[in-house]
């Protein structure tokens, strides 16, 4: 009986945890809105400069035709990867501790995909023009390959993110208070989709998001495959590379595990969902991101020794130029401040503490976008006639839109969550359910014990 | 015009009326179509000479001819002649109105492995089997009839990838509005590209716009040393304005390489070594 009424009242918090982003969003949150708004606005600005003017106030020239926009654009469909492959593969592996972090893993994947998109697009010289890739595409060339491996994975986030959804707005809307509007209750009856919880519908609901979850994983393999074959297909020295298809892989999941902790660590203490979200949460998160980390270390050593050890000219001066050359600094700033301190931080008993985990993942966060400006300039610049290099500029344009395009994804997150609950309610309900341990402390505790 | 013994690379053409008279430069290709005719389809080509020559100034839209031939059009340059004087680039920049950082004919002054400095004029190479022309997602770059790689500026996204696919940098971006413009207003064509497009990517067309109707390529005609030489291999003779060769003999005595071979791209650009130079890069 005392249990049954305890219950109650956790299932009762639980939801106004939930929803808490939706009716209380905090005093922070206006102040926040604006700031991330007003560098979104200066990102506009500057691609609407970058329209009127042409491609080279974004700091680019004949030496150096591809940079920091091609790097934004792997970068944020990486980070995107990362949220949609953490939320679907501890769904197929039955991690119960999963269910209070999938539904912002979910969401990072998609507005970070809609960013990263969105480089596609900025990058053209005719962005008027894309049109032509549906009229007159060349099935041969690995744009028309990106363009339809983004946007079908694309539509596979919106439904990973929508189906585990559905119970979770047929409860909203069902508890409407009499202030909700007209646009609101259209709004969740519509989401909701009908859903009354009966077991075909449960059952038919389980079914679709494990298929999706099993469906996800390829699709977001071939994504970021393909994203790399762009660059592979090349005869370019440092693009044309066997190993570039899983390297790219291993290193969007790498980076995307590692937002996933950040954006988690971010809501967590901005809406106190600290009772469901617990050490134990970060730590097996930044465990996944070390063995990533740790992956992605030893792709890069063995594609840079293959490349060096024959003294192949052109292979040898990229690595050249990355260990010792003018790219030096930031490659051992990648090496060190990216994956070293990033997997000390993810792996040392001493540092097994919430803001050192976090610093881990934004470290290698930040890191994995410097690597993809490393994995971009380089072979861009490099001479293959002759013997000069390209230069490179960065520029206040370029600058606004990757601050913009940053600042875009805390943004989309905090109005994605004005309209839909943080906490993948249903599915925690769920897991409960299935008798797992009874608080999120007792959780994490289980989950530390089985890694 | 007789022809020395010891080269048998240059062609023996027609006489001309006056055998006295040099021949002009814009006359050159209509020797090699008379040449090509005399040396393999005899009488076939002649009526070709007579609708696109001089002979025919009451004609200048070219309309109502015959249809033109099949070409393989291909470019010699040979190294032992280039000064790296860059008259090629200033010429083609000119009349293509393009601004100096295009440079679709561009003189590289490299230092090989031998130690020798040798000047290569470099312009697009005009693949048989271009990776360009793969990588582009929308058909913008092509090639035509003739073996030449162009590019419709109407229809380029500005993917860039092409430059990236590229192995000869053989490609240019036009990241501002041109500032150089033809002085009148034209429609630009795959064929000729000017004004150049804000936003897409340009890059040598080998002047089909010329050597269709029996003009010389403006590097060519602006070359002092006699360095290039442009031809067709089916036809298979060659003129640098001054003299026409006949080309598969030409390539094979003088051992002609092309750049990069060992990518399969199939250049139609040959170049002649001569001080031993090693060209692999």
């Amino acid at each position: 009986m005392v249990a049954a009424v305890r219950e109650s009242r956790d299932a009762v918090a639980l939801q106004e945890a939930a929803f808490r982003p939706m009716h209380a969003p905090g005093r922070w949150f206006w102040p926040l809105f604006l700031v991330l708004g007003a560098l979104v606005a200066l990102a506009a600005v500057g691609y609407g400069y970058q329209l009127l003017s042409g491609l080279w106030v974004a700091g680019y020239n004949d030496t150096a035709f591809y940079g920091i926009y091609e790097a934004n654009l792997v970068a944020f469909i990486g980070v995107s990867y990362g949220g949609a492959l953490v939320s679907a593969v501890l769904r197929l592996t039955n991690a119960r501790w999963r269910a209070p972090v999938t539904r912002m893993a979910e969401g990072m994947a998609l507005v970070s995909l809609l960013v990263g998109a969105a480089f596609a697009i900025i990058h053209l010289g005719r962005p008027e023009r894309i049109w032509l890739l549906i009229v007159s595409p060349q099935a041969a060339s690995p744009i028309v390959w990106d363009a339809i491996a983004i946007t079908t994975y694309l539509v596979a986030t919106l439904i990973f993110l929508y189906l585990p959804l559905i119970p979770d707005m047929a409860f909203a809307r069902d508890r409407l208070g009499p202030s909700a509007n007209r646009l609101q209750r259209v709004f969740y009856r519509l989401a909701a989709a009908g859903w009354q919880g009966t077991p075909a519908q449960r059952r038919s609901l389980n079914w679709s998001v494990g298929a999706m979850a099993v469906l996800i994983i390829p699709l977001a393999i071939t994504v970021h495959s393909v994203l790399a074959w762009a660059f592979s297909m090349t005869s370019r020295p440092g693009w044309h590379s066997t190993i570039f298809g899983p390297y790219f892989v291993i290193g969007a999941l790498y980076s995307g595990v590692a937002l996933v902790i950040v954006v988690v660590a971010a809501f967590r203490k901005a809406y106190r969902l600290e009772p469901y979200i617990g050490l134990g949460h970060f730590v097996s998160l930044a465990r996944i991101m070390a063995v990533l980390g740790a992956v992605y270390l030893y792709f890069t050593f063995s594609e840079l020794l293959t490349a060096a050890y024959t003294a192949s000219h052109e292979e040898a001066s990229i690595v050249a130029v990355l260990l010792e050359g003018s790219w030096a600094p930031l490659f051992w700033t990648f090496m060190v401040g990216g994956i070293f301190v990033p997997l000390a931080l993810s792996l040392a008993p001493a540092t097994r503490k919430v803001r050192y985990l976090v610093l881990a993942g934004l470290l290698a966060v930040v890191g994995m976008w410097l690597k993809r400006m490393l994995i971009t300039l380089p072979p861009a610049t490099a001479p293959l006639i002759g013997d000069v290099w390209g230069t490179v500029q960065l520029t206040w344009v370029a600058i606004a839109l990757t601050l913009g395009a940053t600042a875009a994804i805390p943004l989309g997150l905090m109005i994605l969550f004005r309209f839909v609950p943080i906490l993948a309610l249903h599915e925690m309900e769920e897991v409960d359910a299935e008798g797992a341990p009874e608080s999120a402390h007792d959780r994490a505790v289980a989950v530390e014990g089985v890694l | 015009m007789t022809v020395p013994p010891d080269r048998v690379d240059l062609v023996e053409l027609p006489q001309a009326e006056d055998p006295a008279r040099r021949m002009s430069r814009r006359q050159a290709l209509l020797a090699l179509a008379a040449a090509g005719s005399a040396l393999a389809a005899g009488p076939l080509l002649a009526p070709l000479v007579q609708v696109h020559g001089e002979s025919d100034p009451a004609d200048p839209t070219h309309a109502g001819e015959t249809p033109l031939p099949p070409r393989r059009w291909a470019m010699v340059i040979d190294l032992r002649r280039c000064d790296g004087c860059k008259k090629c680039t200033e010429a083609c920049q000119a009349k293509h109105y393009l601004p100096p950082e295009q440079e679709w004919i561009k003189v590289y002054t490299v230092r090989d492995r031998t130690g020798v400095e040798v000047n290569i004029p470099r312009l697009c190479m005009h693949c048989e089997d271009a990776p360009c022309v793969r990588v582009c997602p929308v058909t913008a770059t092509f090639v035509d009839r003739d073996g030449l790689v162009l590019v419709d500026q109407d229809k380029c996204i500005g993917c860039r990838l092409c430059m990236a696919a590229c192995p000869y940098e053989a490609r240019y971006f036009n990241w501002t509005e041109p500032k150089v413009k033809p002085p009148l207003p034209t429609k630009a064509t795959p064929e000729y590209p000017s004004p150049q497009q804000r936003g897409t990517v340009g890059k040598c067309v080998l002047c089909v716009h010329n050597i269709k109707y029996g003009e010389l390529p403006y590097c060519l005609e602006a070359c002092t040393m006699d360095a290039i030489y442009v031809g067709d291999l089916d036809a298979d003779v060659a003129t640098n304005g001054t003299e026409t060769v006949r080309l598969s003999t030409f390539l094979s005595e003088n051992n002609a390489i092309r750049l990069k071979e060992e990518l399969n791209t199939k250049p139609r650009v040959w170049y002649i070594p001569g001080h031993g130079e090693d060209l692999g890069w």
